[in-house]
């Protein structure tokens, strides 16, 4: 079990949070980008073996969104890389 | 390859099983080959196998990082079936199905097929509607799918206790799909091994892909291993959860998140339930094996995982869900438990495609890929052969993304 740092409420056990996924790419302007950029910004989701930026919701506490570093082969939330 | 039969095992018992072949040769390293196939897991296997024997491209190499048969193929709950949402779900899992059930005599090799049905025991009436849609459309591909009474669906699992009409969530009825079966998936990893080395393929266990080679006009040219470089013109991944792992070492990016998703066994017990029990609504499913054990499944865990372990909240919230509806259970120890690493893309079909790399093939996004061990070996071969879909999977390549025509699928085991 994860033991999660919300902004507002301090550690709380992993069962108060949903997961709200990876952090992508920021939205680029369609109007901007050729199909194939929209097409990759609509479905590639970063999916790194080692830490990963990710959306929680303290969805059973204070209802915060927030993000965190989490590493997929350990489950350790860990610093933000440099 | 030495035949298996009653006269192959009285002979070998008479002389101290001392005479028994090698299922499968350890031949030296070539470095090319003609295809190569990253992963000797159910799919990788089975490509290989069909690359053989249906389209005769025998300089084939499997590699393998850990042993054979040691990935998802070992990490599943050998449920085999084809209750699916989409019509172009449907048709491929029909076909999956039926291949399983002439595999044991197809590869001389045991499967210990039993072909037992699945009963999904149904407690909300839009699930309820759900299925029957799915049973209508079913019915076009010939599947099958029959709607039961809960009086029915009582009396077919008489250990379901729970549900009652004054429980939250009270069981109205149920869906019985008579093609579900579950076999033994050692020897569906093992049988596809030992055909697919009597027909020339090579089998290399030990032998990790680190990275794949590009050449000059960024075609595929072959592998770089821990046991040096490989070559070959095609290259198939068929890796499960590491799939993008892979990939990237070409700098291809694909749509997949890697999940983790969990099972446990019981102790074994007494013939209590002989079929396949699924209870989408309260999130969980099990069958009761051949050794007595009770093999239970549950949701994923949340957030995207390599670990390939449980969860203390995902095990305790499975076995809730499943104590409500089968409260005798309660008595049973549980024994071991694992998790897998899948990806799977968002619209949780499978992904079985040519890549922008020249040469490269995937075959990914499996959420229950057991069930389509044979047909996915099968159609990739044709693909990999041929360099054109196979009708039956040609809805499942890279393709749909390009152009955001999806194939939600909602038949997947946890895509509830």
């Amino acid at each position: 079990m994860m033991n999660i740092t919300c902004p507002f409420c301090g550690a709380r056990n992993e069962s108060e949070f949903i997961f709200g996924g990876p952090v992508g790419a920021d939205r680029p302007d369609p109007n901007a980008v050729t199909d194939a950029e929209w097409v990759e910004y609509l479905t590639i989701v970063p999916n790194p073996l080692g830490p990963v930026q990710e959306k929680w919701w303290h969805a059973r506490g204070c209802g915060t969104w927030f993000t965190i570093w989490r590493d997929t082969r350990t489950h350790d939330i860990v610093e933000a890389p440099e | 390859m030495q035949n298996y039969s009653i006269f192959s095992l009285a002979r070998n018992a008479l002389s101290g099983h001392r005479n028994w072949h090698r299922a499968w040769r350890s031949p030296p390293l070539k470095d090319r080959y003609d295809v190569i196939v990253i992963g000797a897991g159910g799919h990788g296997l089975a490509t290989a196998y069909y690359l053989a024997k249906e389209f005769g491209i025998t300089n084939v190499a499997v590699l393998e990082r850990g042993w054979l048969g040691g990935g998802n193929i070992a990490r599943n709950t050998i449920t085999i079936r084809s209750n699916y949402m989409r019509d172009e779900s449907i048709p491929f899992y029909v076909k999956s199905v039926a291949m399983y059930e002439g595999l044991t005599k197809e590869l001389n090799f045991n499967m210990m097929h039993s072909k037992r049905t699945m009963v999904d025991v149904v407690q909300t009436y839009p699930k309820m509607r759900e299925l029957r849609r799915r049973q209508l459309t079913m019915d076009i591909y010939g599947s099958t799918y029959e709607q039961i009474s809960t009086q029915e669906l009582r009396r077919r699992i008489p250990a379901l206790t729970g549900g009652g009409p004054d429980a939250r969530l009270p069981v109205i009825g149920g869906m019985v799909h008579t093609d579900a079966g579950v076999n033994r998936h050692d020897a569906v990893a093992w049988g596809y091994a030992r055909g697919a080395d009597a027909l020339g393929v090579e089998i290399h266990q030990q032998t990790a892909v680190q990275s794949l080679i590009r050449g000059a006009n960024g075609q595929i040219e072959g592998v770089e291993t821990n046991r040096g470089t490989v070559r070959a013109p095609k290259v198939v991944v068929a890796v499960s959860g590491h799939t993008t792992t892979i990939t990237e070492t070409a700098g291809l990016k694909l749509p997949l998140r890697t999940m983790n998703l969990t099972a446990f066994v019981s102790e074994p017990v007494k013939p209590l339930v002989d079929v396949i029990v699924n209870c989408p609504d309260s999130g969980f499913y099990f069958s009761q094996s051949d050794k007595g054990e009770m093999v239970i499944g549950g949701a994923p865990d949340m957030g995207q995982s390599f670990r390939r372990d449980i969860k203390q909240h995902v095990f305790e919230d499975t076995v809730t869900a499943m104590l409500s509806l089968f409260p005798s259970f309660k008595k049973l120890k549980l024994m071991r438990q694992w998790g897998g690493h899948l990806d799977i893309a968002h619209d949780a079909s499978p992904i079985m495609s040519k890549t922008d790399v020249d040469g490269l093939f995937i075959t990914a996004g499996w959420w229950g890929g057991y069930k389509a061990i044979p047909a996915g070996g099968l159609t990739l071969a044709h693909l990999v052969a041929k360099g054109q879909p196979h009708p039956l999977m040609s809805d499942f390549t890279l393709d749909r993304f390009k152009h955001l025509d999806f194939v939600m699928e909602s038949g997947t085991t946890t895509a509830r």
